[in-house]
């Protein structure tokens, strides 16, 4: 296995340089020779993605055989892991997460490099690119974290075993939707820096990267929020966002692609911000790489991070040459990049998207200033400070209520220019309506739920909570109303009902109202982060028949016990939930030793409702043997999960192809008044 | 001479008073101090926890630490009396977050900074858009204006709201 993934790995990298170095041959002399080596230099791209995929499959065989001749096999497999943990095997590791990176880059390649016929010169710039970056991944991969390299001494009977943390299922899910997140932010760079470098006329580079664009964001958003629910139900330290290095890693990528997919449309409908989109796809890609650099190198500290070894240096090299050839490019072909329209009015959508650019941007840098503030301290004073959550609430919060106002105000504005009077007639119903819902969630007595009877005037927590809910809700209105609106005009020329005229509306502008519904999963995800500021938590030690009371859950132990299997030892306690004098549940936090590893580790047991999560984690045992039973109540947690679930169904919609619109032609008579268009974005 | 207050200010002057009054009530009680003051600490054994939110099996440190700091609350040391306290004994890092003292005030500034620059970057950048002159038009094009423009731009806003 160790040397069928060696040559797959050495062949791959061979394809790649081939790759790059003809394409971009038969791009500097365009003649019918140099043609057709640019023909197999694309062939050899696409051909990649069977090495590595060979080279993969190699690794997680060897993972299935129990080859512990395989160091990296030995450090993170053992003979009785669960099969599904043995294919997550591929990512759990430095080398094998590289080899899955690779992977995917080349997936991603090989779907570029056959959809070529779009247009040809544009693909074949962009797979140029595409193998650029194939090149240093390989590299990197063979010469520096190679994944097939054998142990040193006497064969081991048995591995070492997978980290514990990493025993659970949404481990099977979370790194490929986070890495397909970040690796595919490479296609909508190589496109862009191979307009920049043919001078592309025209805005078809932009719509050909939208998808790509799109499909990447989606992975990503997945990608983040499955990492914070594996976070929220395996950590057991009650919460789902802890503003680690590592998670910022990946939500500056985030922040800055959804600045792109927003100032995309700028240049699509008008033909402005260039310039910056240019900056912006670039930005997304570096923070992309930048992120596993930080994650890599061991030069940040964080729970998440890889051992610490030399790749990071290659990484390194590798954004600051990347940075130096956009930079480069950029420089030299400016002058292709000129807007071509003026903003006539500050109240238009243009200028929405403007300060919806500006205050993304500003809190990505805010997210990545943070996150190196510790290495910039300890290199001007001399010793590191730490750089938490409490910072961040600080820094990022109001910026993010901000972007939430842009996001209800956004949608109501015209592109071009917009009348104070339109304005106001159209966003007069959903304010009252934010308004309403804000003064309820104020005004109604706490004993009607954990979420309810916000003081803002309490604390600055409660005073976040109580305005995320306000703008939440007046994003909520402004996306009905949309919908209502649009629909209404449908139902009155078409007699169709309301409902039939929404989802025609829809199938008109996907990307429209695909993005309306993503908004609304942003605003369902804020009131979930809203619940934050009301979290309550004990701890208490207990024994037979005893009782905690937290909110109005009463818990009553009423055993603990132990198990055993091959893979693992576990420690129970199983509680009786009571509210209003009911049982309503039994739940059994326990407490995992793994036997290859020698570690342990806690599996909370969560009750979730819409109201708030009941979350139970056995914290260890007192010196009776008795239970330590640590209780949080977490108010409306379970509302981001399904924001996070809408926002990528919102996204899956808006990659939906519009339906055509019908057009309506009198006979015999000269149509004077267009029919009626789809909507504009 | 100095004028006498309106009674609109004092009104103002009263709300915000009581506003504070009702803030700062409660401050002072052990339990909401010690969760106050345990958000802003991190755990020491290495997981880059927040001192109360470390659940490590075995941890070696939060327990001493949460119990150093239930001590200190009791004893009615001031927040920042407790955070000395810390920082002696652990070091700088065992602060959540950095001071407002020294170098580390350029934690808080800079993303102040950045916001206000870009605040008056994109202000600048929208005035300069909007100076920009009218793209030349071909001969005999004859560009539409006032009323006629506004039909236009209604019909097309019915039509594209779609």
């Amino acid at each position: 296995m160790a040397q069928i993934g060696n040559y797959a790995l050495y062949f791959a990298l061979a394809l790649s340089a081939y790759s790059f170095f003809f394409g971009l041959l038969a791009l500097i002399y365009p003649n019918d020779r140099m043609q057709v080596l640019g023909e197999t230099a694309r062939r050899a791209g696409v051909v990649v993605f069977g090495a590595v995929l060979l080279a993969a499959t190699a690794l997680v065989a060897a993972a299935f055989r129990n080859d512990f001749s395989i160091a990296y096999i030995f450090h993170h497999s053992n003979r009785d892991l669960p099969g599904p943990y043995k294919f997550a095997v591929l990512w759990s590791g430095q080398e094998g997460s590289l080899v899955f990176w690779a992977l995917l880059l080349s997936g991603y390649g090989f779907v570029l490099r056959l959809r070529y016929k779009t247009d040809q010169r544009l693909f074949a710039y962009a797979s140029v690119v595409m193998a650029a970056v194939q090149v240093f991944f390989f590299s990197l991969i063979c010469f520096a974290a190679n994944p097939f390299g054998l142990i040193q001494g006497p064969l081991r009977a048995d591995g070492a075993g997978l980290n514990p943390l990493l025993q659970y299922p949404e481990m099977v899910i979370h790194p490929p939707m986070l890495y397909l997140g970040y690796v595919g932010f490479t296609v909508p760079f190589a496109f862009a820096l191979g307009a920049l470098i043919m001078k592309y006329p025209g805005e078809k580079w932009i719509q050909i990267t939208r998808r790509w664009t799109m499909v990447t964001w989606a992975f990503l958003t997945c990608g983040i929020f499955l990492g914070s629910h594996w976070a929220y139900s395996v950590l057991g330290w009650g919460g789902y966002w802890g503003w680690d290095p590592v998670e910022n890693a990946s939500l500056m990528p985030w922040l800055a692609g959804t600045a792109f997919l927003h100032s995309v449309m700028m240049q699509e409908k008008r033909g402005m911000l260039k310039v910056w989109n240019m900056w912006l796809v670039f930005a997304t890609f570096w923070l992309a790489i930048l992120g596993t650099f930080l994650t890599r190198s061991g030069m940040i500290s964080s729970v998440h991070a890889f051992a610490q070894s030399s790749i990071g240096s290659w990484f390194a090299w590798f954004l600051a040459i990347s940075f130096a050839v956009f930079v480069f490019f950029f420089v030299k072909n400016r002058s292709s990049l000129r807007s071509e329209h003026k903003l006539e009015s500050l109240v238009s959508r243009e200028s929405s998207f403007l300060f919806n650019n500006l205050l993304f941007v500003l809190l990505c840098l805010d997210v990545l200033w943070g996150t190196w503030f510790p290495k910039l301290s300890e290199l001007v004073q001399g010793n590191k400070v730490t750089v938490g959550g409490p910072f961040y609430n600080r820094v990022a919060i109001p910026v993010a209520m901000l972007l939430l106002i842009l996001t209800a105000l956004g949608p109501l504005l015209a592109w071009r220019k917009t009348s104070f009077e339109s304005l106001k007639r159209n966003f007069k119903w959903p304010l009252i309506g934010g308004l309403v819902i804000a003064l309820f969630v104020m005004l109604t007595p706490q004993s009607w739920g954990s979420i309810f009877g916000l003081k803002p005037w309490k604390d600055i927590g409660n005073f976040y909570a109580l305005m995320s809910v306000f703008l939440s809700a007046l994003v909520t209105f402004t996306v009905a109303s949309e919908f209502y609106r649009g629909g209404r005009v449908i139902s009155d020329k078409t007699g169709q009902g309301m409902f039939a005229s929404m989802v025609q509306l829809t199938h008109r502008n996907t990307r429209r109202y695909g993005g309306y519904i993503v908004h609304f999963g942003v605003a369902l995800v804020i009131i979930g982060f809203s619940g934050s500021a009301l979290n309550q938590e004990k701890e208490m030690e207990m024994g037979f028949g005893d009782k905690m009371t937290i909110g109005n859950y009463e818990l009553i132990c009423r055993s603990y016990t132990q198990d055993d299997n091959a893979n693992e030892g576990s420690e129970w306690a199983i509680i009786d939930v009571n509210q209003n004098g009911q049982r309503i549940a039994t739940m059994t936090p326990l407490r995992v030793f793994y036997k290859a590893s020698q570690q342990a580790s806690t599996k909370p047991d969560i009750r979730s409702t819409f109201k708030e999560d009941l979350y139970l984690v056995y914290e260890g045992q007192n010196d009776k043997g008795q239970p330590v039973i640590k209780a949080h109540l977490n108010p409306l947690v379970i509302w981001i999960w399904l924001g996070a679930w809408v926002m990528v169904g919102g996204t899956a919609l808006g990659l939906v192809e519009n339906a055509p619109v019908p057009v309506t032609v009198a006979s015999r008579k000269l149509v004077r008044a267009p029919a009626s268009v789809a909507a504009g974005d | 001479m100095h004028k006498r207050p309106q009674p609109a200010f004092r009104a103002l002057q009263a709300i915000l008073l009581s506003a504070l009054v009702v803030a700062l009530a409660g401050a002072g009680d052990p339990g909401t101090r010690f969760t106050q003051i345990g958000h802003q600490l991190m755990c020491i054994c290495g997981c880059n926890q927040i001192l109360l939110e470390c659940n490590h099996v075995g941890c070696p440190d939060s327990d001493g630490m949460r119990n150093e700091l239930m001590a200190a609350v009791e004893r009615g040391d001031s927040d920042s009396l407790v955070e000395q306290a810390f920082v002696q004994k652990y070091g700088p890092t065992v602060l959540a977050a950095p001071t407002t003292a020294g170098f580390d005030r350029t934690a808080w500034i800079a993303p102040i900074v950045a916001f206000v620059l870009g605040f008056g970057v994109v202000i600048l950048v929208v005035r300069a858009w909007r100076n920009r002159p009218e793209p030349a038009l071909a001969d005999g094009v004859v560009p539409t204006r006032g009323a006629d423009l506004d039909r236009f731009r209604e019909q097309a806003g019915k039509e594209t709201d779609l």
